[in-house]
């Protein structure tokens, strides 16, 4: 299981990577190995706006539908519309090319909300149990 | 990928889809035809099809032979147990099938037919009432989710009654998938309230959650533990005192017909699911049935239509009562699913009731008894017609529940309910039900342990199987993404023409 | 006939394993003052015999009622079929290895329905047609998000009243009725046209062949319909399908209904086939059961349950509908009824469907009696007979339709007379006799 030391994480085991003032985000390696083969995935549109902690789409699989929760507030300035045809590109590389949106974040500073690479590390192995 | 056939090897084998046996003018079957056929002249010609429907065009020995080939790709209880957690798989009599066919032909506006019908189903009625402990029913509900949500709805009207908008329904977390979304379109927030440490609800947790807004508690009772609701007195006792009522899901009332009755537990309102405690077959997915019953504080809200009887002493359809919710089904829900019923209630009679309970939780006991060594087994609280056990021990060894399911099929039985309920990780729920014979019991047992033996000896086993079915771990994700919904869609998405 | 295969002995044993001595020490965990201690009040056993006369009863002589549910001449081959204990006492197929039968049967009947209704998907059924229109608009909700729904008063009273039901608990969602036109019967087209132009985001609905029989003028309704956010078609009397054109080809989101008149026989009421069609856009958000073609390791073809993350069992409080058993056998007599009778087969039905009522009509007119309404019909319209032609047809055992008035007010002493092949020419001439 990767927990890539660069990101940031959510409760909700979707990860932020940033790059300036934009944010890119996905679901985790554990989010998409719960999951299991995902077979749908569903987006918002790009240039829409988002709060922190609100829905930015869902994704599903066989087994499961889940919401995706965004890490930051702002306009959703990019989609991955590549995942729209092959979602099981995100559990091949759900940190790579598995991105799923990019974020113009409105504050920065909400980032210090969420979990680093160690803290969501140890919330996964509690939550596993 | 080509779909082929070859009928010198066995019937046992995958059949084409109906379309692709179709050609042009094969169909050669003879209908009745008592009117001289007269031109629609008077209606437009654009509102009518000039083609012919787009049907298969085969001829009936090719209907029987494909429907009867795809027959035999089934398991059934007829050929042996389904041990499936909640459904309660009991045997289907044969005298009910035959009560059912002869009032095929009776249409509902035919009053005289439907005299002695809604005589029967009255009385039926009354035997539901007096096996559950209840004052009233509606008969209507097609099934236990159109009857779950009959009660929320039954409920809801009670609220609205009382000049109240109570939002909160609390359901345990070993409620089935069904109660919280009945309770969604019913109009209410379904609220998870965690079972105790032994399996069952237990009051002092309801008296955290119970508040204001709490307009009911969905319990099942027995629970999908197999567990009976120990604390259901004083829950119910604590719903009251709050103003709200206890709805109970009635799905595995075989553990206590006869036994033990739920109104005088506390119920305010309950359905059943006729095609599991009474015997009514499955289909494949249905007709099912789920009536409601409930306290007389209650009955004003039932769905129409009421049978009610007249002056003279015969039986009509009431479709006014003020306060009632209104229809929730077009007709009179799955009447034949109703005949059977009442030939089974017939056929056990109030003493064959209370023994069906009985053996039911006699075999179960006796099965966990018995498998309890080679399988973990979560609570150790008595259970009554049915028990959970997972595959903690097997997953050491890289062997799941998925895994123990598809072998069971090689040994020719139907996995138990798996994955469910959602608190025990990897649980197998089981409920041999009371009509299974000895012989079959044991053969499930050691099928049991043979499998725990092959999880210690050769694990790797595993991913081949099932061996000795028509077809082996389908392909769940590729269904998914492809959706491959119709024979059109099979041409489209597949690239592969349909026949005709 | 006790169902229980234990003998007494074999009882004895299995309580020896478990230590102990009768079944009352398994209910332990029941509070004893729960535990009844009489038995219950059913009569019974009854033999085989007994059961079969005390529960029986017998069709009127000449029968001329519809109004949702029909009366069609079954094909000998849909009762084999349907009485093969694979079929019906078969469970649900979550387990596809062993239940490729059941699941082809289902994708066959999607595969039908959409090629006959022109729609892109089918699901595997609902409990009738009035729950399936429920569902339709609870759909309109969720995928086009409308705050109000349209029902014509001339779809089946009893689909309206469901309906209502079902939407009853929505907050800030208008239900209201298009008024039909009291000379011809059909839906009143300059109150749809208006309604389309309001604010509020809608969704409509109508049926044709509707309640009176009377067929709606499906291609001026089309065009009205393009400024509408979501609208479908009711079909209740799916032999229609053998004559009119396919719904679909008029551009609705959806065609709900019921399938009873395929291969499943009135039995006093039900069990019913409800039947859901939309385009394939909807296919995540539509209720119900799907069916989907694929793969096994082998590549063998085979069929699976798919979607079923939208259901309840999954979805759970976020589902898209609670349903769970549907009306699996009813589909499988449909799917053998239309592959028994074919395209030329089913055309032929609807046309002595609306031969005889065409017949029945005619005689009626030759005795100056006239239909309420003037619009045209497929195999029902309406009549009015009063109380003494009734008591008359009573008498004489014949079933004159279904009475209406307690539905449309309006209409008094009127009733909903119905002609299928099950009916004959001597049939419509003793109807006349009695009026």
């Amino acid at each position: 299981m990767k927990f890539p030391e660069d990101l940031k994480y959510t409760k909700d085991h979707e990860w932020g990577r940033p790059d300036g003032n934009r944010l890119i985000a996905g679901i985790t390696d554990y989010a998409q190995d719960e999951l299991g083969d995902i077979v749908y995935i569903e987006l918002n549109d790009k240039g829409s706006s988002i709060k922190q902690g609100e829905v930015f789409g869902t994704v599903e699989s066989v087994k499961a539908v889940s919401e995706l929760y965004a890490p930051a507030s702002g306009t959703i300035v990019e989609i991955n519309e590549a995942l729209l045809e092959a979602p099981e590109i995100i559990n091949k590389d759900p940190y790579g090319d598995g991105w799923m949106i990019v974020i113009e974040m409105e504050d920065r500073a909400e980032l210090n909300n969420l979990m680093d690479s160690q803290e969501y590390r140890t919330y996964v192995e509690k939550e596993a149990k | 990928m080509v779909i082929r056939h070859n009928v010198t090897r066995s019937t046992e084998l995958l059949e084409p889809v109906v379309y692709s046996l179709s050609d042009h003018g094969k169909n050669k079957v003879n209908l009745p035809r008592p009117f001289e056929a007269i031109e629609l002249d008077d209606v437009d010609r654009p509102l009518v099809n000039h083609d012919l429907p787009d049907l298969p065009d085969i001829s009936e020995v090719e209907v029987v032979r494909h429907y009867t080939r795809l027959s035999r790709l089934n398991y059934a209880i007829d050929l042996g147990m389904y041990p499936l957690g909640s459904c309660t798989m009991k045997y289907n009599p044969k005298i009910s099938e035959k009560v059912a066919a002869k009032i095929g032909n009776i249409h509902p506006g035919d009053t005289e037919a439907m005299q002695t019908i809604l005589g029967l189903l009255s009385s039926l009625e009354a035997h539901l009432e007096e096996i559950c402990g209840m004052d009233a029913c509606t008969l209507w509900p097609a099934a236990g989710a159109h009857g779950e949500l009959t009660g929320m709805m039954i409920i809801k009207k009670a609220m609205v009654e009382r000049g109240e908008d109570r939002r909160e329904v609390l359901i345990p977390d070993t409620a089935h998938g069904t109660n919280p979304a009945s309770c969604t379109i019913a109009g209410f927030k379904a609220v998870k309230v965690p079972s105790g440490d032994k399996g069952y609800l237990e009051a002092s947790t309801l008296r955290k959650l119970i508040n204001e807004d709490v307009a009911a508690l969905m319990i099942t009772n027995p629970n999908t533990l197999g567990i009976f609701e120990q604390d259901i007195a004083e829950i119910s006792e604590l719903l009251h005192e709050n103003g709200s009522y206890l709805y109970m899901d009635g799905a595995n009332m075989n553990a206590l017909m006869g036994i033990a009755r739920p109104g005088e537990m506390g119920v305010d309102c309950m359905h059943l699911n006729l095609h599991k405690t009474f015997a009514s077959p499955h289909g494949g997915g249905g007709p099912g049935s789920g009536p409601v019953l409930v306290k007389d504080e209650l009955a004003p809200y039932l769905p129409m239509p009421w049978i009610v009887k007249d002056e003279e002493e015969r039986f009509r359809l009431l479709t006014n009562a003020p306060q009632s919710i209104g229809r929730i089904h077009s007709s009179l829900g799955n009447l034949s699913v109703l005949m059977k019923t009442l030939s089974y209630i017939s056929s056990l009679g109030g003493k064959g009731i209370r023994e069906a309970a009985e053996v039911s939780v006699l075999i179960a006991n006796y099965m966990k008894k018995c498998l309890k060594d080679s399988y973990y087994l979560p609570y150790d609280t008595p259970t009554l017609h049915e028990f959970v056990l997972t595959d903690k021990y097997q997953k050491e060894r890289g062997v799941t529940t998925m895994d123990i399911a598809k072998a069971l099929m090689d040994f020719g039985f139907h996995p138990p309910t798996v994955y469910f309920p959602l608190v025990v990780t990897g649980a197998m729920m089981i409920e041999p039900t009371e009509t299974e014979p000895l012989d079959e019991i044991e053969r499930f047992i050691d099928a049991m342990k043979q499998i725990d033996e092959l999880s210690r000896k050769d694990p790797g086993a595993f991913s081949s199987i099932p061996r000795a079915t028509p077809v082996s771990r389908v392909d769940e994700v590729w269904a998914a993404r492809r959706l491959v919904l119709t024979w059109d869609m099979v041409e489209s998405i597949m690239g592969e023409p349909p026949s005709k | 006939m006790s169902y229980v295969s234990l003998n007494q002995e074999e009882k004895e044993r299995l309580f020896e394993k478990l230590g102990i001595t009768n079944t009352g020490d398994l209910f332990k965990t029941i509070p004893e003052r729960f535990l009844l201690e009489r038995d219950l009040k059913i009569p019974g056993p009854y033999d085989e015999q007994t059961i079969e006369s005390m529960l029986s009863s017998n069709p009127s002589r000449v029968v001329f009622a519809g109004g949702g549910i029909y009366r069609h001449y079954i094909p000998a081959v849909v009762d084999t079929i349907a009485s093969r204990q694979e079929f019906y006492t078969s469970y649900t197929p979550y387990q596809p290895e062993i239940s490729q039968g059941t699941l082809q049967v289902i994708f066959e009947y999607q595969s039908m329905m959409t090629r006959l209704m022109h729609m892109d998907v089918s699901n595997a059924s609902m409990y009738d047609g009035a729950t399936a229109l429920a569902e339709a608009c609870l759909m309109a909700i969720r995928a086009k998000k409308v705050k109000r729904i349209l029902l014509s008063k001339s779809i089946n009273p009893a689909y309206r009243s469901v309906v209502r039901t079902y939407l009853r608990s929505i907050d800030g969602l208008e239900v209201e009725e298009v008024p039909f036109d009291s000379i011809t019967g059909q839906v009143d087209l300059d109150v749809l046209k208006k309604a389309t132009m309001a604010n509020k985001r809608s969704a409509f609905f109508i049926q044709s062949p509707n309640y009176f029989g009377i067929i709606e003028p499906m291609d001026e309704v089309a065009s009205i319909m393009q400024d509408a956010a979501f609208w479908g078609i009711v079909v209740t009397e799916a032999i229609s399908l053998g004559i009119m054109r396919p719904p679909g080809d008029y551009g609705p989101d959806v065609v709900v209904g019921d399938a009873q008149s395929f291969g499943n026989p009135p039995s006093a009421g039900g069990p019913l086939l409800g039947f859901f069609c939309t385009k394939r856009e909807y296919v995540r958000s539509m209720p119900g059961r799907l069916v989907g073609l694929t793969r096994d390791k082998d590549g063998r073809q085979a069929f699976c349950l798919t979607l079923a993350t939208r259901e309840q069992h999954i979805r759970r409080e976020k589902a898209t509908s609670n349903i769970c058993s549907n009306q699996g056998l009813c589909v499988l007599r449909a799917a053998v009824y239309l592959s028994t009778v074919g395209p030329r087969g089913l055309r032929t039905i609807a046309e002595q469907c609306a031969s005889g009522a065409r017949y029945l009509l005619a005689l009626l007119g030759k005795r100056g009696i006239g239909t309420v309404f003037t619009g045209p019909v497929f195999n029902e319209f309406v009549l009015r007979i009063d109380d003494g032609s009734r008591e008359r047809a009573s008498q004489a055992g014949i079933v004159p339709g279904i009475r209406i008035d307690g539905y449309y007010p309006e209409l008094t002493d009127s009733q909903l007379i119905t002609v299928t092949e099950m009916n004959s020419e001597r049939d419509c001439k003793w109807l006349l006799d009695i009026m």
